[in-house]
């Protein structure tokens, strides 16, 4: 569990750390020749890790390009995980890459509106001031809580028997492992990237924007809807895309809540969709954690076919958040 | 007394009490380099709202003190002033938006055709008080919308742009925009120039068909071109709408007001005609003010 653990630790300070600043030399770059010696060597330390990063970035990219390309079948896309003895026996990931879509679809549907409206009640009404402040140190203190912590704690709401029509639940016990628990907690994950960018957009629109829409006579609400969300559209797609990538990259949550079974385990007697929503699966993540020298099913050819599709996915996603900002680029902005 | 939450039945008053038409005389003095553009133009002025010893002050800190003043259809009022003598907030307060401003306490009244505006439900005043701002600030959406958004119901756009379509374009024609737009009425408004975007700001202001209309500095961020096409645009609506202008140009404040308020650190020092007060200031503190532009 430990390889589960640390990516999650990592993911939520990886959206905590802001770029830092541009430092004050950043602008007289060309100018470096004339540094003190100190400055000069702390240019120099800087410029070498930011290539050492890049080059691991890129190591990274091609290795699993390479792994992926190379492994990667088409067939394991719509084969489910079979129980066998060699990598031929033992089918594809379909049921994974199926169950990272519905994580992301329960999460986002669920975190996005409700991030959208605590942003927009921070920004535009903060009243009562002591609630949102308290509001906004516990979206904070959810930024940085390990996945794994916000899991344990899924574990205990939803094996209530108030919840118990979430998942399957078993004469009295409620099993209070699903999808819907799973893509609840995720949506959690994503919360606060969604909220902070959607607040980002709104602090971003001049006062004076909202006041014009005041001045020929609309309410806070409709100025609110009509005006304010529709600017910040760009903003709130970053957050939804960053959420997205977070709630496909996290592992904790699935293997605790989402049971982590290698195929569906959809609840019996329920209607359609019902039934897998309330039921078990797994998604790419945990396939490649269980398809690795670590895991339980120890097929690495699988893991790096898996790891390859995860890569083309957030890649997707960083694609379409460029997208929508040189779009929103187009629909032009304030002076000043 | 109950909100009033409809217009009153007649918001265009007939002519009952004409006040003499302002005055039209030429300066005085001499080194008037601006032509008064409003020369002859209106006939009768009606008194439409009235400002009766207001004060405002901003936790507690005074930004406007006692100020009386009428605001009348048919003619130009110009709030002049150096920075921070009030001129916003005191324009600000006839559509009560400096509520807006959780510290701003208001006394005094204010009254619009002899009702208190805070007996008006302030959506419903600020429909027929309507105000345009310094930066030029069109919704980031197309030309048509940004008015149609002023027509449209509260959050709703149910509206058809058939539907809306004269009154958009009525509104356009009256900012004088319509013709550099009738054929990018779908283009985005945050493309058009500052000129533009600011007329189609006075378009907005005035598709909600206002009895008054605020503006605080318009032309400060446009080009002397624009400036022009929107100094003869005041010019014109001042028959229809009551127009109050904050304008820190006090040679754009003689070219197009009838009536001209100075004021200084909240006071309101002097109110009078436009060629009566640069021509020839009654207050010593009047005159340091204006000869700095007309020297
Ligand atoms: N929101 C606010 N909160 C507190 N004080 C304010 C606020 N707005 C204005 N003031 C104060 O009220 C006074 C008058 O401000 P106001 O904006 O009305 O001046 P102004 O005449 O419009 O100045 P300018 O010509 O620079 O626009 C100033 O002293 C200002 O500091
Ligand atoms: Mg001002």
């Amino acid at each position: 569990m430990e390889a589960s653990i640390s990516t999650a630790v990592a993911a939520g300070h990886s959206g905590a750390a802001a770029p830092p600043p541009p430092g004050k030399h950043g602008a007289a770059v060309e100018g470096s020749a004339t540094w003190r010696l100190g400055d000069r060597i702390g240019l120099a330390i800087c410029w070498g890790l930011g290539l050492l990063f890049c080059a691991i970035a890129v190591a990274v990219a091609l290795y699993l390009f390479v792994q992926g390309i190379t492994y990667l079948k088409p067939a394991m896309l719509t084969t489910p995980a079979a129980s066998g003895f060699s990598q031929s026996e033992s089918g594809g990931f379909s049921d994974a890459l199926i169950g990272t879509l519905m994580v992301a679809t329960l999460g986002i549907v669920l975190a996005l509106p409700v991030g959208i409206a605590i942003a927009v009640w921070l920004v535009e009404y903060g009243r009562p001031a002591a609630l949102a402040r308290v509001a906004e140190s516990t979206i904070e203190a959810i930024a940085g809580i390990p996945s794994i912590v916000l899991a344990l704690f899924g574990t205990v709401i939803f094996s209530s028997s108030a919840l118990a029509f979430l998942s399957r639940s078993n004469e009295g016990v409620v099993f209070g492992k699903s999808f819907f628990a799973a893509g609840a907690m995720l949506s959690l994950v994503a919360l606060p990237l969604i909220v902070a960018s959607v607040r980002e957009g709104l602090n971003s629109i001049p006062r004076h924007v909202r006041e014009a829409s005041y001045a020929v006579g609309k309410t806070k609400a409709a100025t609110t809807r009509r005006i304010l969300l529709p600017a910040c559209r760009p903003q709130v797609a970053t957050g939804a895309v960053l959420g997205l990538g977070r709630i496909i990259g996290d592992t904790a949550i699935i293997v605790v809540l989402l049971g982590a079974t290698q195929n569906f385990g959809p609840v019996e007697g329920a209607p359609f969709p019902l039934d897998y929503l309330r039921g078990v699966g797994t998604t790419l993540t945990n396939f490649v954690y269980e398809a690795s020298p670590t895991g339980n099913l120890n097929q690495p050819q699988k893991a790096y076919a898996a790891a390859f599709v995860l890569l083309i996915m957030i890649l997707i996603l960083n694609a379409i958040v460029d997208l929508i900002h040189r779009r929103s680029r187009k629909v032009g902005t304030w002076s000043s | 007394m109950e909100l009033l939450r409809t217009p009153p039945p007649i918001r265009r008053l007939p002519l009952p009490d004409p006040e003499p038409a302002t005055e039209v005389m030429a300066p005085a003095g001499a080194g008037f380099s601006a032509a008064r553009r409003s020369i002859g133009a209106p006939q009768f002025s009606i008194r439409r709202m009235e400002v009766d010893g207001v004060s405002i002050s901003y936790g507690g800190k005074r930004a406007v003190r006692d100020v009386s003043l009428p605001i009348r259809q048919g003619e130009v009022l110009a709030l002049i002033g150096p920075s921070g003598c009030g001129k916003t907030t005191l324009l600000r307060s006839l559509n009560r938006l400096t509520e807006l401003t959780a510290t701003a306490r208001l006394e005094g009244s204010i009254r619009l055709d002899d009702v208190d505006v805070t007996l008006i439900e302030p959506t419903l005043l600020r429909r027929r008080v309507t105000m345009v701002f310094q930066q030029p600030n069109p919704f980031p959406m197309s030309v048509f919308d940004n008015v149609a958004y002023v027509l449209r119901e509260q959050g709703s756009r149910r509206a058809r742009r058939r539907t809306l379509e004269p009154a958009v374009h009525s509104a356009l024609q009256r900012a004088g925009l319509f013709d550099e737009v009738k054929d990018n009425l779908r283009h985005p408004a945050l493309k058009l120039s500052g000129g533009q975007q600011q007329r189609l700001c006075i378009a907005r202001a005035l598709a909600a068909e206002p009895e008054v209309l605020l503006l605080d500095e318009p032309c400060s961020a446009l080009d002397p071109q624009s400036t022009q096409v929107i100094e003869d645009l005041i010019v014109k609506l001042r028959d229809d709408v009551a127009v109050v202008i904050v304008t820190h140009n006090l040679q754009q404040a003689y070219r197009i007001a009838d009536h001209v308020a100075f004021m200084y650190l909240g006071d309101l020092v002097e109110y009078g005609g436009a060629t009566a007060l640069f021509g020839s200031p009654r207050e010593q503190r009047t005159r340091e003010y204006v000869s700095g532009a007309f020297g």
